[in-house]
């Protein structure tokens, strides 16, 4: 049975986090021009903070209990 | 090589490919050896979430808005991270009430209401047909596609006749067929449907490996990577204003809005509420899918951008639609494999979606929409019929054609005029209407039934005034002026500009305004209202369900009623047949420790298991119904609520008479123990009084018997020492005799067998008698005695040599303890107005005021007897004591240290002359007199 603790507070802290991370005006900071290997730095900047998100999830939630 | 055929045969072959892996987990479920038990299978399962959409509308959206197709899969994303809070507790309540979709979740948390339940039904249908539709006009778009292999031909517009004329109808039809097939093969009391779980996950494997192979081909093999198709569209398109969010606030005003609409179609699609708690096996899996899930998101996205942009570099001109690049690319380069690849994977996005999502819906329509007005109908008799189960399937095969129809009809009326990304947004706009209803629903435990309906339909009828209307308008089946001019040409009504509201996108414009006169309404008729006791009841089940983990699960609920376990078995077995009714009774009566369910007797557990048996097969609230119809259900009525509180005053006045009384108990054990110690004080004080008694003895025993040993030993011992030893022994004989006397004296005062001679006598003449007594004494001492007796007094009754004994104690006392020389004793008599009062005070040391009580006591002198010589018995004043107090008064010292002391007694003075009769005293007296012999 899982049961509410530290983990469900570590998530939602990521959820608010991403909320900041993927809303104006750290978008508006990344939507500029510029490039990165060619690439879109807005482009960029979403997958990897997706993708940080993800990995953040998966050690938040596959942590064991201590 | 693409020939109609071969792409017909792989289709079916796919599909019957699905099919075998749909009838695999169930026999394997049927076994208990579940396929589907594992938090993978789950995760790959809640990507039916990617449709048709997913797989050819996102590239489509990302060649007009560049990467504002992201928010749909962010918002999941972030909402995947509270599921551990909110999703958790909906798949707890859901397993706990045998909830079978979110329309039974919605009506279950406000007390059962069917109305709701029927409400929330239709906002579902009218609000997916949109969706469906969707995935029926990318089926059939692609079908026409693939079919004219290998040239890129984009279909024509809609020409042909509806229905029978219409391929797409055909494909609407083969769709409902699969789906008959797959969902409603039987009719299952949880309604779960494991091979069908299996059958979506695997198709989300397919659909996802088909997009990734594309975006591969896209971006490796037609151009050199990420950021050769980047540069490359940046300066063949502009690409800029699509990688920038940049421009005015409506564009972030979008992406927030988009964001928040997927985060509530994540949780409320009817799909997905089926796959993700209906569905669940085991709800430790969700804690898996919080990043698995959107891994998979992150991975079908990953391509989408390279491919949209590939496809525009590549079809210059706008001839071919952005919506089938995923499919138009593989063909213009003549890879046939792929492009067949492509259009399978679009085929299971769409099938997948399109399976579950009629599934749940029918689900929907058959338990909260038909069932329960077929139920009232009285008149089609259905409650005496004998076996429902048929006519339960009949009702969902039914409605399952009947959605697909209308999604059909949908695509038919509206579908062209917007791309598919547009029409899905449409019905994520109005599943969106149900958060308020069920996030306020499982927090907080104020929200009414009239409030949710309210919220839900001020909600739902702006959606459809908003959005879906004009979808109708903008396809010419409403005349367009009804967009430019409003209702009436009321220009404050226009739909996508509601009381002037501007600069807004149409989604953003209706999230604003249905959520605000559904939130308002819910809040506001909550507040309004107060919720009935079955609101209440469910709105704590809801609510608490994480913090008491076993409450409902014993079905704690005030029942009062009568039922027949015959009635509830034949009720059961009418909808999930006869033997499977048996069986969970059965069941049932094993689990509680009874030989069979009539043994047990129809309680108010057996009642509420057969209601949740059968709301898995037709819904809570009509279960609620038909259980009803066999359970003389009680209402509580206002005598028995008097009786229930009744009780509780009176058990509430027990406790306080408990409480009372036990604190009588404490204060008689305080008061035992007390006397205990006070025993033990007078048992240890008598031990005292026998070891100085005895201590006493000895002393006077010692020096006779030295003296007389003496004696004898020397008989010629010369006179004069033998007088003085003889006088010794004579002297200390005298001591001891005395002490004697004085003991029993004691002993008899104390336990009220002494002899008393009262008479009326004269206290003066006492005092004087005493005095003279001791005169000679003091005169010896050279002590100085002084008397101030009045001549005129009462007489009081007394015994005579009682007083004479106090007063020669209390004047060898004095005369022991005054000053020498010039020692001083007074005597006093005084009147009172009661008593006659005698003072006798001496000018001596005085006496501490901690020794003034002591030397009252047996044995006891003022001073350190240890080191000082102790001067007389030390029973003087203890007998003394005892004779004023058996007079009726009183004697006590006055003194302190270095100022002398006052011994004072009162005796009470014999009013109207002597009395002669038989006192208590005087009998006890005369009963120890000469006896008998």
């Amino acid at each position: 049975m899982i049961r509410p603790s530290i983990k469900g507070q570590r998530l939602v802290a990521l959820f608010l986090l991403g909320l900041l991370l993927f809303n104006y005006p750290l978008l508006d900071l990344f939507g500029g021009p510029g490039r990165l290997f060619g690439i879109p730095v807005l482009y960029v900047y979403v997958f990897s903070v997706w993708a940080l998100m993800i990995v953040l999830m998966a050690i938040v939630v596959e942590k064991r209990d201590d | 090589m693409l020939t109609a055929p071969v792409i017909v045969l792989a289709s079916f072959a796919y599909v019957g490919l699905l099919f075998a892996i749909a009838s695999y987990g169930d026999r394997r479920a049927d076994q208990g050896r579940s396929i589907i038990a594992n938090p993978y299978i789950y995760a790959l399962s809640l990507a039916v979430y990617c449709t048709s959409w997913t797989f050819y509308g996102s590239v489509g959206r990302a060649a007009t808005s560049g990467i504002g197709f992201l928010p749909i899969y962010l918002g999941p994303t972030l909402m995947a991270a509270l599921w551990w809070y909110v999703m958790l507790k909906i798949i707890r309540i859901s397993k706990r009430n045998r909830i079978t979709s979110i329309a039974d979740f919605i009506a279950s948390r406000y007390g059962k209401s069917q109305m709701l339940g029927g409400l929330v039904t239709i906002i579902a249908v009218v609000g997916i047909v949109p969706y469906i539709a969707l995935q029926l006009k990318a089926i059939s778009n692609t079908f026409s596609i693939v079919l004219r292999y290998p040239d890129v031909v984009m279909p024509a517009k809609h020409g042909a006749p509806l229905f029978l004329g219409d391929n797409t109808f055909y494909i609407a039809m083969l769709l409902a067929a699969f789906t008959i097939l797959f969902g409603t093969r039987h009719l299952d009391a949880t309604e779960r449907h494991e091979g069908l779980v299996a059958a979506v996950a695997f198709e989300s494997l397919v659909k996802l490996l088909a997009f990734i192979a594309v975006g591969l081909f896209v971006t490796f093999w037609m151009y050199d990577g990420f950021g050769d198709i980047f540069s490359r569209a940046a300066e063949a398109v502009d690409t800029s204003a699509m990688l920038m969010l940049g421009g005015g606030t409506g564009d972030y005003a979008s992406w927030g809005s988009l964001t928040l609409l997927s985060m509530a179609a994540i949780m409320f699609l009817p799909r997905q509420f089926q796959v993700t708690v209906v569905e669940n096996v085991d709800e430790r899996h969700l804690n898996k899918a919080i990043w698995l899930f959107p891994l998979y998101l992150l991975a079908i996205n990953l391509f989408v951008l390279p491919i949209s942009f590939g496809g525009l570099l590549h079809f210059p001109g706008a001839a071919v639609d952005a919506d089938t690049f995923v499919l138009t690319l593989p063909i213009s380069e003549g890879n046939a494999w792929l492009a067949l690849f492509a259009f399978i994977g679009g085929l299971s996005a769409a099938t997948g979606m399109v399976i579950v999502e009629t599934i749940a819906l029918s689900t929907m329509v058959c338990n909260d929409l038909l069932m329960p007005v077929l139920l009232r109908m009285k008149a089609l008799r259905l409650t005496e019929r004998r076996d429902l189960s048929g006519l339960l399937l009949g009702i969902r095969r039914g409605a399952i054609v009947l959605i697909l129809v209308m999604g059909y009809l949908y695509f038919y009326l509206a579908g062209e005029a917007y791309a598919l990304v547009s029409i899905g947004l449409i019905s994520f706009a109005a599943v969106a209407q149900f958060a308020p209803a069920i996030i306020g629903g499982i927090f907080w435990k104020g929200g009414t039934r009239n409030a949710a309906m309210s919220g839900l339909a001020a909600g739902f009828m702006v959606w459809a005034y908003t959005l879906l209307l004009p979808s109708f308008a903008k396809s010419g089946w409403l005349p367009i002026t009804f967009l430019s001019e409003g209702v009436l040409g009321v220009e404050l009504l226009r739909p996508q500009q509601l009381f002037g509201l501007q600069g807004l996108d149409d989604i953003t414009h209706c999230l604003f305004w249905s959520m605000l006169a559904n939130i308002g309404c819910y809040i506001g008729v909550s507040l309004l209202g107060r919720p009935s006791a079955d609101e209440h009841r469910q709105a704590t089940l809801f609510v608490d369900v994480l913090r008491h983990p076993s409450a409902a699960a014993h079905g704690s609920r005030f029942w009062r009623g009568s039922a027949s376990v015959e009635d509830l078995q034949r009720l059961l077995g009418r909808f999930i047949g006869p033997e499977r009714a048996r069986d969970a009774f059965a069941a049932f009566a094993r689990s509680r420790g009874a030989d069979s369910p009539a043994a047990l007797g129809a309680d108010a557990a057996l009642v509420h298991y057969a209601e949740s048996l059968l709301a898995g097969a037709i819904g809570n609230a009509s279960a609620r119904v038909m259980v009803a119809s066999v359970v003389e259900e009680e209402p509580l009525g206002l005598d028995e609520v008097m009786n229930i509180i009744d009780e509780a005053s009176q058990v509430l006045a027990y406790s306080r008479q408990l409480e009372l009384k036990s604190r009588e108990l404490e204060t008689a054990t305080e008061e035992l123990r007390s006397a205990n110690q006070r025993l033990q004080e007078l048992d240890r004080l008598k031990d005292d009084f026998i070891s100085t008694v005895t201590h006493e003895l000895r002393t006077p025993l010692t020096s006779i018997r030295a003296f007389s040993e003496i004696l004898n030993d020397n008989p010629r011992l010369d006179d004069a020492q033998r007088n003085k030893f003889l006088a010794i022994i004579i002297k200390e004989s005298e001591r001891l005799t005395r002490l004697i006397n004085q003991v029993l004296d004691l002993a008899k005062i104390e336990s009220g067998n002494a002899e008393w001679h009262t008479s009326e006598i004269d206290l003066r003449e006492v005092i004087e008698d005493s005095i003279a007594e001791v005169s000679q004494l003091l005169k010896d001492q050279g002590i100085h005695l002084e008397t101030r007796l009045p001549l005129e007094l009462p007489a009081i009754l007394a015994d005579r040599d009682r007083l004479l004994q106090v007063m020669l104690n209390l004047l060898s006392n004095a005369a022991k303890f005054c000053d020498r020389p010039g020692g001083r004793i007074t005597v006093g008599l005084a009147r009172q107005r009661h008593y006659l009062r005698v003072d006798v005070t001496d000018n001596g040391a005085g006496i501490g005021e901690a020794d003034q009580e002591i030397i009252f006591e047996k044995f006891r002198q003022a001073g350190d007897t240890l080191t000082q010589k102790p001067r007389g018995s030390g029973l003087g004043l203890a007998i003394s004591r005892q004779i004023i107090n058996h007079f009726g008064g009183r004697l006590w010292v006055k003194s302190r240290r270095g100022e002398g002391s006052t011994f004072s007694f009162t005796v009470p003075i014999q009013h109207g002359g002597p009395v002669w009769g038989p006192t208590a005293d005087w009998v006890a007296g005369t009963a120890v007199g000469p006896r008998a012999p």
